[in-house]
């Protein structure tokens, strides 16, 4: 994180009131100084002393079970309602002969997509079959058609109400930013605990936080309808009521289908992940025993099958959004009318011949091909063979890198872990060393040395070790020099929050994981979508692998980490950096590569070299879509941080999880609150910069673009 | 051949024909409460001290005191630049944006106070209009488009796609029923846009820039056969451009607007022959005139002598005059449709009515902004 805020301490250094600002963060330093220098004697200026906590968790708790005992009938009546749709699904998959599913699935493809999805869907579904997954899928699949249609019926009616009626747009959007930020295994608690146990609460939760994109996508798309429709609608004589089903709804489809997409990705991946409460004998669930059993063979075969499902789903829905934009929803009628002809044809063929066959009906309860052990045999010998050398890497990167940053060097460096004794000699060449660096970069630039002593600070004291008083001292410094007061207040009420409900230290945990691996997923992005956006071909493949990426559910990504890392934060750090660095690398290659070829032409016509045109007009240029991949990749870093809980960190996703398994409703939403305040309020100071960028730098289309014709 | 060439020259006003749609002291203010601010000010002043007061108020009057008529079968032309608030006038008149001031009378009907279900009738079967961006459904067919407004009246199925055929072979579309707007050119997408707003025999139709968004080959297709097409249907029509040229090509009256208000309203030769002021002559001064000045301008009363047997409609132009008669051959007869004799256009009355137009263009040449 520190990188980020090199950076934008220094651009925003606005030059009319440049001297101004020097003072003032002058006086931060110089605050931030004297209470950590104090803070060496007085505990309570480093540490955040016990009397300031407020027992809002038992509050909370109290509150909860004072609803649950008046409104539980009524939750485990609904529960009851939406159990009801879920088993019938359920029964009628496991009715059907594998054959007629499978072909089903086949065809759906076939009229999505074409004949590669239609061969890929068959197969994904025949080695599921095969690998004795079937049953598991089967149920997986009724969850996720219960909770799809719920979860698009309430996306869309909230994004419609956003859109028809702007005053609640307010509401909804901080409604959204919570249902996002917030880790679903927070609110799982409170669902818990007012529907009781079992597969419906996945289903509740996995609706709830797979609405917003429907929300979103639908808000925007019915904006976006031109308005030259809209009055042309309103002129034939609509009523309100035409008006919105007859011309901004079918105007707005395409976008509308963009977010079932999204809502149905999301939504399948919390079911999986929801697998951990049980009580549903779905995919989830067989890879998260397979796990607890240290089974990895088995593991990775059931994450496969969710992988092809989710691959799957994802490119027939993403297939019919295409079709409706760029067919309108009509491609030549009579083929696509014979092809679903075609499809029914086959499916009602293939259940006379499923059920005549056993061998097309049911499918295998265990794996048919030996794939799992083997793995298991395979991942053993590789340990015992490189099992030290891993172990090494993974120790060294610790001591050398992760314990510095969450601990300080000032608790990192011992005769065990570095071979060094931290003595006073070392200690003054360190602080000289910050001085020299502080000094001369703040010659250049006063916020990059302003930046350099922060982290100079930063690595001595550590996350976990800096003054609660300086740090908070400096996030409201921050907010005030990026976004002025309301963003100061926002990072002022952060710190409070962390501080009253006696979180800070699990928060500091939170920051120093994600922070790392969003660095490391920023450089890595930096790195592939900056070599992407130069390479057609590299541009190919990177696509596709982090298409893949993205379309699998954040659960299947710890798996592997696990089988060669075992628990601990290094294998969380992993899997936050293969979940962040999607967004890092999407965004610098599509920053990099939108940037006006009219400006490029006329850098080279100037003759700049390669690299010139790279520094010093293709990134200023793209800073303001870079800056959004930034903030993109700390939402993912975050968002994977949460579901690390399970591979053991010790932050405040980790609480949020031990909290689920007592049941603890308030100690659980404080914590989820906890993590959603950290991503609402980086993402609050990452726009406020964007902002800033784009006023000193104006969009070039927002400003060169065709005027609107003379009216 | 329009039914009536309305309000043209004095010689003509006996058979105007009614006034269909008449727009009264219009007002459009922006801002936060325009209400408010409108009728905290007065017209005592004049005009313009009452709009110099409502930008003091910090807020915007797009349309100022805009008034005019339109009468049946004509087509009435709101010309004027980018930001002129000819377009809001145009929406005021429909309805799509609300006046903050003012009637608009439809057949002695105030349609601002219509309340929605009114006005929805109002749209339904009064009014057609056509937008410069198409405003088509992209969701729908050529054939669906044009049969929507007739769809949404609730006309069956089998009915409406009847008459909407009809009214795609007349924009010359014939066999594209199927195709869907966005695989039609620009050209092709206006006349889905005519057909839709003629679709259910409007009375009143509005075109908003229609051909403004057309390469200028098309556009000039465009504008005749819309002439042309208004000669079969004689509707009363509110037609915006800011191209001066396209308007007095197609139109009866023009009304010239700057700032939100109407500068001048007048016929093409009015325009060309007494503009009301500086402004409204730097439109006209590149315009060649024989092709804006027709018989009827230069039309003097009495018999001709000698007679050549030669007779003109007096809605001819000059240059179709030149094009079929040599002057030194003696006089032409200007004759109305119905055969009564109107006059006579000699070669010094022709003379003449380019002199004066000449000389008020030339004696003016200096002042002329922006030349």
């Amino acid at each position: 994180m520190s990188d980020a805020m090199t950076t934008l301490v220094d651009r925003t250094a606005l030059p009319t009131s440049h001297r101004a600002y020097q003072l003032y963060w002058a006086c931060v330093v110089i605050a931030m100084a004297a209470v950590t220098l104090i803070g060496l004697q007085y505990g309570w200026l480093r540490d955040v002393p016990e009397v300031l906590t407020i027992p809002v968790a038992e509050w909370i708790n109290v509150a909860m079970a004072a609803i649950v005992d008046r409104t539980q009938p009524a939750f485990r009546a609904l529960s009851w309602l939406l159990a009801q749709p879920m088993h019938g699904l359920q029964a009628v998959l496991a009715l059907l002969p594998w054959l007629t599913v499978a072909m089903a699935f086949a065809g759906l493809a076939w009229v999505a997509s074409g004949a590669r999805l239609a061969v890929f869907a068959a197969a994904g579904l025949l080695l599921t079959v095969l690998l004795g997954y079937w049953t598991e899928m089967m149920n997986t699949l009724a969850l996720v058609g219960v909770s799809v249609p719920l979860s698009i019926a309430l996306g869309f009616g909230l994004g419609a109400a956003g859109f028809l009626w702007p005053r609640c747009r307010r509401g909804l959007d901080l409604l959204l930013d919570l249902m996002q930020t917030v880790p679903a295994f927070a609110y799982l608690i409170p669902i818990l605990l007012l529907f009781g146990f079992g597969p419906v609460v996945g289903l509740i939760a996995s609706a709830i936080y797979a609405a917003p994109p429907m929300v979103r996508n639908t808000m925007l798309g019915l904006s976006r309808v031109p308005e030259g429709q809209v009055e042309s609608g309103k002129m034939a004589g609509c009523s309100p009521a035409q008006l919105f089903w007859l011309v901004r709804l079918p105007g707005a489809m395409p976008q509308v289908l963009v977010g079932v997409n999204q809502t149905t990705m999301q939504a399948l991946s919390m079911v999986i992940i929801a697998a951990i409460i049980g009580g549903f004998d779905d995919i989830g669930w067989a890879v998260l025993t397979a796990l607890r059993k240290a089974q990895f063979g088995q593991s990775l075969m059931a994450g496969l099958c969710i992988v092809f499902l989710a691959v799957m789903i994802d490119r027939i829905t993403l297939g019919f959004a295409e079709k409706a934009r760029v067919h309108r929803g009509r491609a030549p009628v009579p083929l696509l009318r014979r092809r679903w002809a075609g499809v029914a044809l086959l499916v009602l063929l293939s259940l006379p011949v499923g059920l005549a066959l056993p061998a097309l009906n049911e499918a295998p309860a265990n794996s048919v091909i030996a794939v799992a052990e083997p793995l298991n045999d395979w991942l053993e010998q590789f340990l015992i063979t490189h099992g030290a050398l891993l172990a090494t890497l993974k120790t060294q990167f610790f001591y050398v890198v992760m314990f510095p940053l969450r601990a300080g060097l000032e608790n990192a460096v011992t005769p065990f872990t570095w071979g060094i004794e931290l003595t006073p000699t070392l200690i003054g060449a360190y602080w000289a060393l910050a001085a020299l660096v502080t000094l001369g970069l703040g010659a250049r630039s006063f916020a990059l040395g302003c930046a350099a002593l922060f982290v100079f600070w930063l690595g001595y004291f550590g996350m976990t070790g800096v003054s609660w008083v300086a740090l908070t001292l400096f996030m409201i410094a921050l907010g005030g020099t990026l976004g002025g007061v309301r963003s100061a207040l926002l990072c002022a009420s952060t710190c409070l929050f962390f501080v009253l409900t006696g979180l800070w230290d699990l928060a500091m945990l939170s920051i120093y994981l994600c922070a790392m691996g969003v660095v490391i997923s920023l450089g890595l992005g930096a790195i592939i979508g900056g070599l992407a956006a130069h390479s057609g071909r590299l541009s190919e493949i990177v696509r596709v692998v982090v298409d893949t990426l993205q379309t699998m559910p954040q659960f299947v990504l710890l798996i592997p980490f696990l089988m060669i890392f075992q628990v601990g934060e290094f294998t969380a750090l992993l899997a936050i950096v293969i979940y962040a660095v999607v967004p890092a690398i999407r965004y610098t290659e599509h920053g990099l590569r939108k940037v006006d070829p009219g400006i490029i032409e006329a850098a080279r016509q100037i003759g700049c070299t390669p690299w010139q045109i790279l520094w010093q007009v293709r990134v200023p240029l793209a800073l303001p879509a870079l800056a959004l991949g930034i903030n993109q990749t700390i939402m993912f870093g975050l968002a994977m941080l949460a579901i690390t809980a399970l591979v053991g960190t010790q932050d405040l996703g980790q609480a949020v999880y031990v909290a689920l398994s007592r049941a603890d409703a308030g100690q659980g939403l404080l914590a989820g609150l906890g993590i959603a305040a950290i991503a609402l309020t980086s993402d609050r100071l990452v726009r406020d910069w964007i902002v800033r960028l784009q006023t000193r730098r104006p969009v070039p289309d927002a400003a060169m673009g065709p005027k609107p014709g003379p009216r | 051949m329009q039914p009536v060439n309305a309000a043209a020259s004095p010689i003509d006003e006996p058979d105007l024909a009614p006034v269909k749609l008449s727009c009264r002291a219009l007002w459009k203010v922006f801002g936060t409460d325009p209400e408010q601010v409108l009728a905290n000010t007065s017209d005592t002043g004049g005009r313009q001290s009452r709009i110099r007061a409502i930008r003091e108020a910090g807020h915007i009057p797009a349309v100022s005191d805009v008034s005019f008529d339109v009468r049946e079968g004509e087509i009435f032309v709101l010309m004027g630049l980018s930001g002129s608030g000819k377009s809001t006038v145009l929406r005021c008149l429909s309805r799509l944006v609300e006046a903050t001031a003012g009637d608009v009378l439809f057949e002695g009907q105030n349609l601002v106070e219509l309340d929605d279900k009114a006005m929805i009738y109002m749209r339904r079967h009064k009014m057609g209009m056509v937008f410069q961006s198409f405003g088509l459904l992209p969701h729908l067919t050529v054939l669906e488009n044009v049969a929507f407004p007739l769809k949404i009246q609730g006309v069956p199925l089998r009915e409406r796609l009847d008459r909407a055929r009809e009214f795609v072979s007349l924009v010359g579309l014939e066999g594209r029923d199927a195709a869907m707007p966005d695989e039609l050119s620009g050209g092709q997408q206006q006349r889905v846009g005519i057909a839709r707003s003629l679709a259910v025999n409007p009375e009143l139709w509005f075109l908003d820039e229609p051909f403004s968004a057309l390469d200028p080959l098309i556009r000039g297709q465009m504008q005749d056969e819309f002439v042309r097409l208004q000669s079969q249907l004689g509707k009363t029509i509110v037609f915006v451009t800011h191209d001066f040229l396209e308007a007095l090509k197609i139109a009866d009256r023009i009304a010239i607007m700057k700032d939100g208000q109407v500068v001048q309203i007048g016929t093409p030769a009015d325009l060309v022959l007494r503009p009301a002021d500086d402004y409204v002559r730097s439109f006209t001064a590149d315009v060649p005139l024989v092709r804006v000045l027709k018989v009827s301008d230069a039309t003097v009363p009495g018999p001709v002598t000698p007679e050549t047997g030669l007779a003109v409609a007096p809605e001819t132009t000059l240059e179709d005059l030149f094009a079929m008669h040599d002057f030194n051959a003696g006089d032409v007869s200007v004759r109305h449709a119905d055969g009564t004799v109107m006059g006579r256009v000699t070669s010094s009355s022709v003379m003449s009515i380019l002199h004066r137009a000449m000389m008020r263009d030339h004696g003016s040449k200096d002042e002329r902004p922006g030349g």
